[in-house]
């Protein structure tokens, strides 16, 4: 394990020291996290971390770095589908060509996140903690079923992604608790998913609002499963079950794709910010989501 | 080979190529040195406690703990700088601004400042410095300011221009009018009156660098200041009167540049550090974060205009009229006087008026911004333009080159125009092959004209021939576009030797005579013609040491291709004499050969641009793309032409982002809700296509080479461009600026809810 003392200054005050650990195994990151007292940060990437101790915005008095720990560190493919360590890049997602053929939604919100740069550094575990509503690979994540694999000192619990936030900058995550690895569930022919969002620049942006559809087609185009989650526009990014009911059975038509952008309208709960307004956003949730299952539905092969 | 200059009838063997820059090597390797790249031994870091309210009295600040903590060597606060004495009320509101006296005016305005040892223990410092407030009511919108019941910023603000001034103070600080003939009986005269108000946010200038210095004083009052800057006379001029030092004994140094567009005309935090190095004893540097760059450091202003504009049915301009409001943050400035000025400069009008008034509120103090207040005047006009052509079924252009002014107009700020690029900008656009490209669905086309005054002023130069017989060209004004490689070319030219030759530096303001800023698109205008005049003397020079060791008459010398060349046929068994040999043999002609000139630079003429884009709207999200941008600008000579199509594009590239997406959002609580590049967003290269460009070259007649400044008229008619662009593709009329995607879609559903009602 690598400690250090990051702090520079000749001036010995207790306050002013970092203590940054690195971890090689899941269950001592347990332990360390278990143990520290303070203000704990788990590093990943660093792209939300660092940029907000730089900002000021925390001042953290432990950190630990999980990029060490063997068991967070790939993309494997099981039986039951695709685990993706917490310390696995976006880039390396979008490198991994059979999880960008099976989860093209996941992938490309993953992709989005940033710039290239920001994507080698940065990871979905770290998205997921941020507990960011407008978080781009969280929708795609609710959208697809994933579950977070939680380790802490009480043993493992498998949690899904629409439940780890709380609200924003909050997890369900209690003391000692980290995430270890996403779970995507196994794919089949006639499954695909999407993701947009709505920013106001081409990149380097942030969702302003943002939805992603995930679906399953039977023969002849009819959709015989459907997952719809909005990003942005909640205090947490939120799964539309009615949009489910609204999806399934039946081919994606005019009806169903005006029937979805209205329950996706309804499921809006959006704040005025320096970002968007209520009403563009309410609108625009509805536009991206029949965008959205538009492009998920001709790559699951169906026909518009 | 460059072309003749109408004014010269000059074929350019220099001017007018495109060789590489000469910063360009060591900007991409990391070797060119920028304002945080300094240090100096001992040196301390320097941090500012800024206020987190936007308006309140300062009951106390306490610094006693933080002067106890160790490794703190220096606390300064308004106490520590005295203005007792200083009349200037310009110079009273730097003060001020750099360090908060009674009262705070705005979130991110300077309360107190520390020198320590390292950043550490300044930002703990800062921590414990208490300052106790009383909160005030504040207003930061330009219209909520100018009501009567608006809290009133300042209560020594009586209105100037107003004549008799006012008893009562409000926040109205000064009221400027511009105009002749008879707006009303213009009016009459119309067959279409349109009346509207435009809005404009606050947008900021957005230069990569953050301002940045490195200031030392020492007990005898001799003092250094290194400094990001776009002009360090100035600079040395009003730090040394702050500081109470002898002006000679400040030496300024500014560094290279990353940007300033105006931002870095103005002093934000070299006084605060200067304070700190001469409290401490010791170098200070002092570094403003991006959030500090963006809640105190001087934005441009956001505005309101109610403007009116008649027409008659062959589209003969009869009337134009408009009271522009202009914000200026809490202290007095000039922008809405230009604006005023500005506004219908592109037109030659019967009747005109405009009134500006510059308007304080609790926001940073506003300072230049590329062509400063201009773009705001010119969205509000060139909308205008359009409209009102659209209701009278001409062509927008048509009716531009209709009432475009030109030589002998007498413009709508007071002088007559001499010659003047407006007719020939508009004519290029008229027959560009973009004014007639097809569109696709959802785009939009827009046009629009711009209008710059551009300055000259105070330039000092130096020429001094090295032993090789190269040449270093030494100046004061601030490289910030080109002017480096610009001169360079000049100088070549003028001495007639290769380009690679000839090397220009930026002095620092112990080495050369006073010079005005950069700003005003003067750098290359007013240096150039400086350097010409050092140049000349050098050859009138080097044509006598020529004469002498000749043995003949000067006036039989002459000068041509760089070298000097004994005249008539009795001297022709001399060969020439190159700068090489003449500089070999200075020792025995009287010493090193030099030119030095200083001049005040008048004569730069004012400028015009035309600008066409096309934009595509996403009518169910109000997504913006811009297709294509063509920008058409007279430079009178272009220098180095790769750096003026820079020029152009960068103004576009500024005013695209102004236009879309750039704006200063303030909360309820009057603070700043997006001091950073995540949430101001300017655009990043994958938002902007190919700028094109096309330079025009209409000589200046008051420069030896015809130059005009290109720096700045391109940022103005962008954002009426674009706003006429987004409203011709989504049948909208746009009447806010920022054109941001909930804007276009709130305004594209009120459309169709009224469409829908009078349907009905």
């Amino acid at each position: 394990m690598i400690e250090t003392n990051l702090s520079l200054a000749p001036h010995n005050e207790r306050d002013l020291i970092l203590e940054y650990l690195a971890p090689e195994k899941t269950a001592d990151a347990v332990k360390l996290l278990a143990k520290s007292k303070g203000s704990v940060h788990v590093l990943a990437g660093g792209s939300d971390l660092l940029v907000r101790m730089k900002g000021g915005y925390v001042e953290p008095d432990v950190i630990i770095d999980i990029k060490r720990i063997k068991a967070m560190q790939d993309i494997k493919k099981g039986a039951t589908g695709f685990s993706i360590g917490a310390a696995v890049s976006c880039a390396k997602m979008g490198e991994h060509k059979a999880l960008r053929k099976a989860w093209p939604g996941v992938v490309e919100a993953a992709n989005l996140i940033g710039s290239d740069q920001i994507q080698g550094r940065c990871t979905i575990a770290g998205n997921l903690c941020n507990a960011s509503p407008a978080a781009d690979s969280v929708p795609a994540l609710i959208a697809a079923k994933a579950v977070a694999v939680i380790k802490g000192p009480k043993g493992t619990r498998r949690v899904a992604i629409e439940d780890i936030a709380t609200a924003p900058g909050k997890t369900c995550l209690k003391k000692g608790e980290i995430v270890e690895s996403i779970q995507l569930p196994k794919r089949a022919a006639k499954m695909a998913d999407a993701y947009l969002r709505f920013t106001p620049r081409t990149e380097m942006d942030i969702a302003v609002v943002s939805a992603a559809v995930n679906l399953t087609l039977g023969p002849r185009g009819v959709i015989t499963h459907a997952r719809v989650a909005l990003g942005a526009v909640a205090p947490t990014a939120v799964l539309v079950p009615e949009a489910t009911k609204i999806l399934k059975g039946g081919k994606l038509d005019d009806e169903k794709l005006e029937a979805l952008a209205e329950i996706c309208n309804a499921a809006c709960r959006p704040i005025d910010d320096k970002r968007g307004t209520i009403e563009f956003r309410t609108h625009v949730a509805g536009v991206l989501a029949t965008r959205a299952a538009r492009l998920a539905y001709t790559r699951a092969g169906g026909k518009l | 080979m460059g072309k003749d200059t109408l004014l010269t009838d000059r074929v350019f063997k220099s001017v007018g190529t495109r060789p590489m820059r000469p910063d360009g090597i060591d900007k991409v390797t990391g070797r060119a040195r920028y304002g945080a790249d300094h240090n100096m031994s001992g040196q301390l870091h320097g941090s500012i406690l800024r206020s987190p309210h936007a308006h309140a009295s300062i009951k106390s600040i306490d610094t006693s703990k933080a002067e106890k903590l160790k490794g703190v060597k220096a606390i300064v606060t308004a106490k520590d700088f005295k203005t007792k004495g200083i009349t200037d009320p310009g110079l009273l509101d730097i003060i001020d601004n750099c360090m908060a006296g009674k009262k705070v005016f705005y979130d991110g305005h300077a309360v107190a400042a520390v020198a320590a040892v390292d950043a550490k223990t300044a930002k703990a410092a800062l921590k414990l410095i208490k300052v106790e407030y009383k909160l005030l009511k504040h207003v930061t919108d330009v219209d909520e300011a100018v009501k009567p019941k608006a809290p009133v910023i300042n209560n020594k603000c009586f209105t100037k221009g107003v004549d008799p001034t006012p008893g009562k103070a409000s926040n109205v600080a000064k009221r400027s009018e511009f105009g002749h003939g008879n707006v009303a009986e213009g009016f009459e005269a119309a067959d279409v009156v349109i009346e509207r108000n435009f809005k404009t946010g606050q947008s900021h200038q957005g230069y990569i660098e953050p301002h940045a210095c490195v200031a030392s004083i020492g007990p005898d009052g001799a003092g250094e200041l290194w400094v990001c800057t776009q002009g360090h006379f100035v600079f040395r001029q009003q730090c040394a009167e702050i500081l109470g030092l002898d002006e000679a004994k400040l030496k300024v140094t500014s560094s290279e540049i990353g940007g300033g567009f105006g931002g870095k005309t103005h002093l934000w935090v070299e006084p605060v550090a200067l304070a700190l190095s001469q409290k401490a004893n010791r170098p200070v540097k002092l570094v403003m974060s991006r959030e500090d760059v963006f809640r105190a450091s001087g934005p441009t202003s956001a505005t309101s205009i109610d403007i009116k504009m008649g027409v008659t049915k062959d589209g003969v301009i009869t009337a134009a009229e408009a009271e522009l409001r202009y914000t200026s943050g809490p202290y007095a400035g000039s922008w809405a006087t230009l604006g005023a000025m500005t506004a219908f400069a592109c037109y030659d009008l019967k009747n005109v008026k405009t009134v500006g008034l510059e308007v304080l509120v609790n926001r940073p103090k506003t300072t230049a911004y590329r062509a400063p207040s201009a773009p705001m005047a010119a969205f509000a006009v060139e909308s205008m333009i359009d409209e009102l052509a659209d209701r009278i079924g001409m062509k927008a252009i048509d009716m531009r080159i209709q009432n475009a002014a030109k030589e002998g107009t007498k413009s709508s700020y007071g002088p007559v125009y001499g010659p003047i690029g407006i007719g020939p900008t508009l004519d290029a656009a008229k027959n560009h092959p973009h004014m007639s490209a097809p569109l696709g669905p959802n785009q939009g086309r827009g046009m629009a004209c711009g209008f710059w005054f551009n300055f000259g002023g105070q330039s000092c130069t130096d020429l001094n021939i090295s032993s090789d017989g190269t040449a270093t060209i030494t100046v004061g004004t601030i490289d910030v576009g080109g002017a480096r490689a610009s001169l360079a070319l000049v100088v070549a030219e003028e001495l007639g030797i290769p380009y690679e030759q000839v090397k220009a530096v930026i002095a620092d303001t112990g080495s050369l005579g006073y010079n005005e800023m950069t700003d005003g698109s003067r750098g290359t205008f007013a240096s150039s013609m400086s350097a010409i005049q050092s140049c000349r003397m050098a050859i009138a020079d080097m044509r006598q040491r020529a004469a002498t060791l000749w043995e003949i008459d000067v006036d039989e010398v002459v000068w041509e291709n760089g070298q000097a060349w004994a005249g008539g046929e009795s001297n022709s068994n001399h060969p020439p004499l190159s700068i090489a040999d003449l500089a070999k043999s200075a020792e025995k002609t009287g010493g090193p050969i030099a030119g030095h000139a200083q001049i005040v630079a008048d004569g730069a003429g004012v400028s015009f641009a035309t600008h066409i884009c096309d934009i595509e709207v996403d009518p169910e999200t109000g997504q913006t793309r811009v297709v294509r941008y063509t920008v058409i600008q007279d430079a009178g000579k272009a220098v180095h032409p790769t750096y003026v199509e820079g020029q152009f594009q960068g103004g576009a590239a500024q005013g695209i982002g102004w236009a879309l997406n750039e704006e200063y959002i303030y909360g309820e609580d009057g603070r700043l809700q997006n001091p950073g590049f995540l949430d101001y967003r300017i655009p990043v290269c994958s938002d902007l296509p190919m700028i094109d460009t096309q330079i025009l070259e209409i000589p200046n007649p008051n420069h030896p080479y015809g130059i005009r400044g290109v720096g700045e008229t391109s940022i103005v008619p962008p954002l009426a461009a674009i706003g006429n662009a987004v409203s011709n593709a989504t049948q909208v009329r746009m009447t806010h600026v920022p054109m941001s995607p909930p804007r276009i879609l709130a305004a594209i559903h009120a459309q169709a809810a009224s469409d829908d009602s009078s349907d009905d």
